[in-house]
């Protein structure tokens, strides 16, 4: 495959930033598209010139550090798939392919393609855990019966891998989607109880202070969610929310 | 408690029981409307005892324009924060691909009916007051110096819809409105947390209200205009 690359180069933190277009050819359609990245990163370091930096970790899906925004869509057009799962037969011969950092004012930029997500990090600390004894004396999760719907609900919603394509492809930039996960997973279990009312009203207050945007319901983060997270969770996290501000 | 409005999910929260309330004086709204294809005298008396009622006209009304008044304020609040919070746009977008337009032109669909209700309240919210409030005349007659002359509603309202370019502006208004509570009905029942087993039957309902609302007050507009 012969491609034409339009991507976001931005030296630092500071610096402006702009498109720059890169031609690519003999690109097998079986690769995946951060392969492909390698690829350039090859031609570009053989000719002298730096090469694009993108985040990138475990290239299973699983690990939640592949981001990118290609052709207008989150981790690109394929449903359900991680950028680095998506493969260049997605593509056709001689397209071109925009590819952007997640643009968001709580992600800023700190180089080329890689954002600085710590404001998620900084959700899940005030907030996203329970507090367990790990002295010895921890009791087995297990001898809690827990309801099956329930049980699988918390497990669908610990799924989140937190790469933040829901704030890269809500049009506010919203982390409704990702803070209604967190919640959720703990919420729906009886481990979660104890510090329900506290956990929801730090982990909002947390995201509004990051700057994240109002959630206007559009579901754009649900569709491009690459794990499936329902928008269910955020009623959930509205409900919780709702009902820890009436008792707090 | 106290700090619930300056949350993100607490404006959402207001702005959907805003909605609600809208959506509610909407369809009480239309049931009068209507009635003035069916019946010119129920119309008439419907009319009066909505325009003259002191609960109507002292609590129901300032709450309605409370309500109002405070839907168009927070979506232009939220806007600017949303806006806010991405300073630097994609090059290329596809916003297409996973959700519909109503719900990413919320604002503009909003707008068109903010100009709707200035051009409706000339027509006949501040006729209304003028005439009850700084003339006071109360009797709702045509002529108030003759109680044969019948209740002045029904005329008022085909007066309205002679010229074409009005009729043309309500029916394009209500259009907006459609787009608007295409997306608006269901997402008031998510913000408030209602998403469930029901919320399938929900999107149906939402659909019959947000088509069939706004086509029945350009059916009532076109009428008219047919029928003067």
């Amino acid at each position: 495959m012969d491609l034409t690359l339009k991507i976001w180069r931005q030296k630092n933190a500071n610096d402006k930033g702009k498109m720059v277009d890169y031609q690519i050819s003999d690109i097998s359609p079986d690769m995946s598209f951060l392969e492909m990245l390698d690829v350039l990163n090859n031609e570009l370091i053989e000719k002298g010139d730096a090469p694009v930096s993108f985040d990138h970790d475990c290239r299973e899906g699983i690990c939640g550090s592949c981001s990118l925004y290609i052709n207008g869509e989150a981790h690109g057009p394929d449903r359900l798939v991680t950028t680095c799962q998506l493969h260049m037969r997605t593509f056709k011969d001689g397209e071109t392919i925009v590819i952007e950092p997640w643009r968001a004012k709580a992600f800023p930029v700190i180089k080329d393609l890689v954002v600085d997500r710590t404001a998620f990090d900084r959700i899940q600390q005030a907030g996203g855990f329970i507090s367990v004894n790990t002295s010895g004396n921890t009791i087995d999760a297990n001898t809690i019966p827990i309801e099956k719907e329930d049980a699988d609900n918390a497990f669908m919603a610990a799924t989140c891998i937190g790469c933040g394509a829901c704030v890269a492809s809500c049009k506010n930039s919203s982390a409704m989607l990702f803070v209604g996960a967190k919640v959720s997973q703990f919420a729906l279990l009886p481990q979660g109880q104890i510090e329900a009312t506290d956990r929801v009203l730090n982990m909002v207050k947390q995201m509004d202070e990051e700057g994240f945007g109002n959630c206007t319901n559009t579901g754009a983060c649900e569709v491009e969610c690459p794990k499936g997270i329902s928008l269910e969770n955020i009623a959930r996290l509205n409900r919780e929310y709702l009902s820890a501000s009436l008792k707090g | 408690m106290s700090g619930i409005l300056n949350s993100s999910i607490g404006r959402k929260f207001a702005m959907a029981l805003s909605a609600l309330f809208l959506m509610i004086f909407l369809l009480q709204h239309f049931a009068i409307n209507i009635l003035s294809v069916f019946s010119a005298d129920t119309f008439n008396e419907a009319s009066h005892f909505m325009g003259t009622f002191w609960a109507v006209q002292f609590i129901a009304q300032p709450i309605l324009i409370f309500g109002v008044v405070f839907h168009f304020v927070m979506g232009f609040v939220l806007e600017i924060k949303n806006n806010n919070a991405r300073q630097i746009s994609y090059a290329k977008n596809n916003g297409g691909a996973n959700s519909t337009w109503m719900s990413r032109n919320m604002i503009w669909s909003g707008l068109a009916i903010l100009g709707f209700m200035g051009l409706h309240f000339y027509d006949f919210w501040f006729p209304e007051i003028n005439i009850k409030f700084i003339e006071g005349d109360m009797s709702g007659l045509i002529d108030p110096n003759n109680a044969e002359s019948g209740y002045r509603y029904m005329e008022h309202l085909q007066h309205k819809f002679v010229d074409v370019w009005r009729v043309a502006l309500y029916v394009v208004s209500f259009i907006f409105l459609s787009l608007h509570l295409l997306h608006g009905f269901n997402s008031a029942f998510q913000s408030v947390g209602a998403n469930n087993k029901y919320t399938k039957a929900l999107v149906g309902f939402s659909k019959v209200y947000a088509i069939g609302i706004p086509l029945g007050f350009i059916f009532i507009a076109l009428f008219h205009y047919f029928n003067h």
